[in-house]
């Protein structure tokens, strides 16, 4: 933002400045200038132009720019006809006067008459019999009201000032009459009049123009209006423009604001984060969020036991307190099952027990895009090896939002099936990952995941904040996890990563809810994803 | 996970080496534990599920002794012969095990014996589920007679004093009054018989797994020797635990003893801490980590994890120590050999495999879409799938059938999503105080019931576009539709429909090819009224799973 204060385009002492001044100028600083040295105050400003309020603000703001003026603020006590005042125009006595004849009249027949109020009626009979222009005759519980002088002349001082302020605007531009405005002498019948409801003070703060001395040499040139503002096509047409100037702009002055179409910038890290996966080879993987337990978990030999699967960690599907259930793959599930209680042809022993089918039936929203992993493995073939896929889905866990914890993200999920993957590939694909989002190094520590041996948690190293950042969790999944899906035995290298966890920090923010706030304007100026 | 904490000074006493806590930040953590904090004299770290048996300062200890090299190999427990008998019968289906040792020549201290509560707890919370799996006890040798019974009573003659209780309650009282009684009384709801140690003078000992008499059951600073019981559903699990604690209990300084478990005609010397053998696939384990490791090496890698090593001609055996309940599989003497290698001295590789890569033909439509939309000066929002029942529904003014959850913490959370409108919607409530024209979308997933689906569950994807200004009409919103028509090269049929969040008149179904895919139109002064809005809204939702099927061949 230009700074007025310091920021001046011309200088009163070069002659040659205003000339270009004037040809800066645009129509509508031209044609609020003629009303400058009259009207300081904004409003009366408005009045006399004609312009819109807007189109007054700004030409008074850019002839700030230039130096020409100086916008102050002044309180000003302005003095208003109360609302009932307004209707009447004039005096409610005079009003009462005009309205009676030698006829007598009840109070009754007098308000439907005069559309005074009762109170401003008995007000202006005290008045005008004080002044014994009427006459109150009391006949029986009824009070008559008839005229006794018709000269009525003579203009109270309170009827002076009432006229004064009414007419005002009409001999002063519409201008407000303002408090002043008033010598000693009108204060008191002022208040009289404020007593009587009849005008009030109206405080306000109100914008005034203070002209400088270059404003004051600019409002006595002869400014031309000729000359070319917006460039038309007719004005190209007709060559218009050769014996005209052009106004000159204030290049540096600010414009309004656009707000453009733009993606969510948590579809924009999606977008960057799925073009790495793909830069190196993996296929993307899709599928339902509500799955069975038995995909989501049984598939991946985490035990029926398992903390994981109590219901303050997990969402499940139903209705009043009926647990919902889907169908399972007939033919795997047996298989499942036997891997369960006793390893089956996996080399393994097992977890023991029984493995209960209503259990693995229970509906759930995925608690990780591991299940996606699952079932894509459970489909593929020996001769589709090597073969890589990840997905950027959506996970869910049953926690109360705050600050730190989120109900539903989004998790990026990675597998490679490859009869001769490691641990050491594993490093590899996962430092690759982290390198193009920007982190430098990546570490892993041993960890446990029940699907997965070797399992490790991932740390990578923000060299902006220098610091190492728990990014998710990684592994080979178990052969009770892989042989049972794939039919065959084959390692797999599995990974998880929380995707907000890598948007905070590259956006800054602290408060994971605030990803999914949805704020506009926090939207609109938000950064590109620049990667 | 469950955290334990140890004492520095005892932890780097017993495993004989001196560390900074810098180091032993650095070095425990990759052993395979979290350390969460070094302190003046404390060590907190979190025991993953798999290593029971490092729930306890002498256990992380022992491993942390052969990972740092000041011990190698298999650690030796001598189990001394004994006249101790523990006869089970096996009385109750569902808690039918149970297995025992003894302990002598312990000398606690109050630090000592918070040492052991602490292991019982771990373990009775982690490895044995809450005590769903089995239960802990221990008894002062002195006050119990031989031979011990593991049987069952109706609990209407079960009474005795339980554990730091002042009085003798019934079975029933100590489930109503006793803290433990209430914490693990859903263990055993509806039994009618409760499992019971009486010993051969007939006092009841305890009522497994909820707890121990208060007179036959409490250790103190006297105690020098132990009965320690493990009893349960599974034979296998019990013996676990029993073996991780009375480890435990021999690395404290005590001598174990065994107790002969007699099954009716079947005798087992209990604790069995015979190390079992496991052949060792040095191939698979080179090739699963990707090192290229000798036998010996190998061999000396395990040492490190506290296994030992034993050599039948040509084959090497892993000895797993009988604490170790989580190897089933050679993978994890894989895992093992790794961790000892060190994941910090693995150097990374990338395979040099070719793939083909391929997006989802899904995504890239969406993606289009979205792109054709900010190309009309729209804003993209993203939402959740879940939302409340009351904005999907009463506040739309619209009767919709949303699939429910069952256990959702939060009321505003409680449904997936019918339909994406109310969402858009539901942002313009709270964008009021933002700059207008508010011309925003959203794709995201909606859910429905159909029993065609293993679910029971349909999940489209559509997209939602909303205009609010002062504007907002049905022109505008069509334009937004026949960019869209014209940008993916489709053509629609538009019919007068009637739907409640709209208003009359002024809401149209769109069709490609005959299937209804899209609601168009302009919002209902009585939804805007219910989320107080005062500005109008022109909307658009349209099914793309559906669009997607019908115009991409």
């Amino acid at each position: 933002m230009i700074d007025p204060k310091t920021y001046k385009l011309f200088s009163l002492n070069n002659s040659m400045d205003i000339k270009r001044l004037i040809e800066s100028l645009s129509s509508s600083e031209k044609k609020v200038i003629p009303f400058l040295e009259k009207y300081p105050y904004f409003s009366d400003l408005v009045k006399n132009s004609k312009l819109p309020d807007i189109e007054v603000h700004r030409a008074l703001q850019w002839l700030e720019s230039k130096g020409v003026l100086n916008i102050k603020t002044k309180e000003n006590k302005i003095v208003l006809l109360s609302d009932k005042a307004k209707n009447y125009k004039e005096l409610p006595e005079r009003i009462l006067f005009n309205n009676l004849s030698e006829k007598e009249l009840t109070l009754e027949e007098i308000k439907n008459k005069t559309n005074l109020n009762y109170q401003e009626i008995n007000i202006s009979i005290g008045l005008l019999k004080r002044d014994n222009l009427i006459e109150v005759i009391k006949d029986n519980k009824n009070l008559k009201i008839k005229i006794k002088n018709t000269n009525y002349e003579k203009k109270s001082p309170e009827e002076q000032l009432f006229l004064r302020i009414v007419e005002h605007p009409k001999f002063f531009n519409g201008e407000s009459f303002t408090f002043d405005k008033l010598n000693d002498g009108d204060i008191r019948t002022f208040e009289n009049l404020k007593s009587r409801g009849l005008v009030n003070i109206d405080t306000k703060q109100e914008r005034l123009a203070i002209l400088t001395d270059l404003g004051r040499q600019l409002v006595k040139e002869k400014i031309d209006l000729d000359i070319i503002e917006q460039i038309t096509p007719q004005i190209i047409r007709n060559h218009e423009w050769k014996n005209k100037k052009f106004r000159i702009y204030d290049i540096k002055s600010e414009v309004p604001t656009i707000n453009r179409g733009k993606r969510h910038f948590v579809d924009q890290s999606i977008g960057y984060i799925k073009r790495i996966w793909l830069d190196l080879g993996f296929q993307e993987m899709s599928g339902d969020i509500v799955q069975t337990a038995f995909w989501d978990l049984d598939a991946l030999f985490v035990p029926q036991d398992h903390p994981a699967r109590e219901m303050q960690d997990t969402f499940y599907l139903g209705n009043k307190g009926v647990m919902a259930k889907g169908k399972l793959p007939e033919e795997l599930s047996t298989r499942i099952k036997k891997v369960h209680e006793n390893g089956y042809n996996t080399g393994s022993k097992g977890w023991g027990g029984k493995w209960s089918t209503e259990i693995a039936k229970e509906l759930l929203l995925r608690t990780h895009t591991t299940v996606l992993s699952a079932k894509t493995l459970s489909k593929l073939k020996k001769e589709d090896l090597p073969a890589k896929f990840f997905a950027v889905g959506k996970v869910y866990r049953n926690e109360a939002l705050d600050w730190k914890h989120l109900f539903e993200f989004y998790q990026v999920e990675g597998i490679v099936v490859d009869p001769y993957a490691n641990l050491r590939n594993l490093l590899g694909y996962l430092k690759e990952f982290f390198r193009k989002m920007g982190y430098t190094d990546v570490k892993i520590k041993p960890s446990f995941f029940g699907y997965t041996e070797p399992s490790a948690e991932i740390f990578a190293f923000n060299p902006v904040k220098r610091q190492w950042v728990e990014v998710g969790g990684s592994g080979i999944f178990r052969p009770e996890v892989t042989k049972p899906l794939l039919g065959f035995e084959c390692p797999v290298l599995a990974w998880g990563l929380g995707m907000e966890r890598i948007i905070t920090n590259y956006y800054g923010i602290s408060d994971l809810r605030e990803i999914y706030k949805n704020d506009l304007k926090q939207l609109r100026e938000a950064k590109e994803f620049l990667m | 996970m469950p955290t334990i904490n140890v004492n520095k000074k005892e932890f780097l006493k017993n495993i004989g080496k001196k560390l900074s806590d810098e180091a032993i930040e650095e070095k425990i953590s990759m052993m395979g534990v979290a350390v969460e904090e070094v302190k003046d004299n404390e060590i907190i770290v979190e025991v993953f599920p798999n290593r029971p048996d490092l729930l306890s300062e002498y256990g992380l200890a022992r491993a942390a002794s052969t990972f740092l090299g000041t011990s190698k190999g298999l650690k030796k427990y001598n189990v001394n012969e004994s006249n101790y008998v523990l006869r089970v019968e096996k009385t109750l289906e569902n808690w039918s095990y149970a297995v025992a040792a003894v302990v002598k020549g312990l000398r606690l201290n109050d630090t000592k014996i918070r040492e052991i509560i602490q292991i019982q707890e771990k373990l009775g919370i982690t490895f044995l589920r809450n005590r769903k799996k089995g239960g802990l006890g221990l008894y002062p040798l002195e006050k119990i007679k031989f031979p011990v019974k593991f049987t069952s009573e109706l609990k209407e003659k079960i009474k005795y004093r339980p554990l730091e209780y002042p009085k003798v309650l019934s079975a029933e009282e100590i489930l109503e009054k006793h803290p433990t009684g209430i914490k693990y009384k859903h263990l055993v709801q509806g039994w009618k018989k409760f499992p019971i140690f009486i010993d051969s003078k007939n006092t009841l000992m305890s009522m497994p797994p909820i707890i121990n008499s208060h007179d036959v059951g409490k250790i103190t600073e006297d105690t020098t020797d132990v009965f320690v019981e493990c009893t349960g559903p599974d034979f296998k699990t019990i013996n676990a635990a029993l073996n991780i604690l009375v480890t435990a209990l021999a690395d404290m300084g005590g001598r174990i003893y065994e107790v002969k478990c007699v099954y009716g005609k079947k005798t087992y010397i209990i604790p069995n801490l015979k190390s079992e053998e496991v052949k060792i696939d040095v191939d698979y384990i080179k090739k699963r980590i990707g090192l290229d490791l000798k036998p010996y090496e190998v061999s000396r890698l395990l040492e490190k994890m506290g296994y030992g090593i034993k050599k039948k001609g040509k084959d090497l055996f892993a000895l797993v120590p009988a604490y170790r309940a989580d190897v089933i599989h050679q993978i994890d003497l894989a895992e093992d050999v790794a961790i000892a290698y060190g994941y910090d001295n693995l150097k990374e590789e990338i395979p040099n495999v070719a793939t083909i890569a391929e997006e989802n033909k899904f995504e890239v439509f969406k993606r289009k879409i979205s792109n054709v939309l900010t190309g009309l000066g729209l804003l993209e929002t993203h939402t959740y799938n879940l939302t409340s029942k009351e904005n999907q529904t009463i506040k739309m003014n619209i009767n919709i059938k949303c699939v429910e959850l069952l256990n959702s913490l939060n009321e505003e959370y409680n449904v997936l999503r019918a339909w994406m409108i109310p969402s858009l919607i539901q942002i313009l409530k709270e964008n009021k105080h933002n700059e207008y024209p508010q011309n925003i979308f959203c794709s995201g997933n909606v859910f429905s019931h159909d029993s065609e689906k293993d679910t029971g569950i349909k999940e489209s994807i559509r997209l939602a576009v909303v205009l609010s200004s002062t504007n907002a009409n049905f022109t505008e919103i069509k334009q937004i539709l026949d960019s869209l028509a014209k940008a993916l090269d489709f053509k629609y049929q538009i019919k007068e429909v009637e739907h409640s969040s709209f208003i009359p008149g002024r809401i149209g179904r769109i069709s490609v090819n005959s299937v209804d895919i899209a609601y168009i139109g302009e919002i209902h002064p009585q939804v805007l009224e219910n989320f107080n809005l005062e500005m109008p809204v022109a909307a658009l939702e349209i099914n793309l799973s559906d669009l997607y099927g019908l115009i991409i061949k």
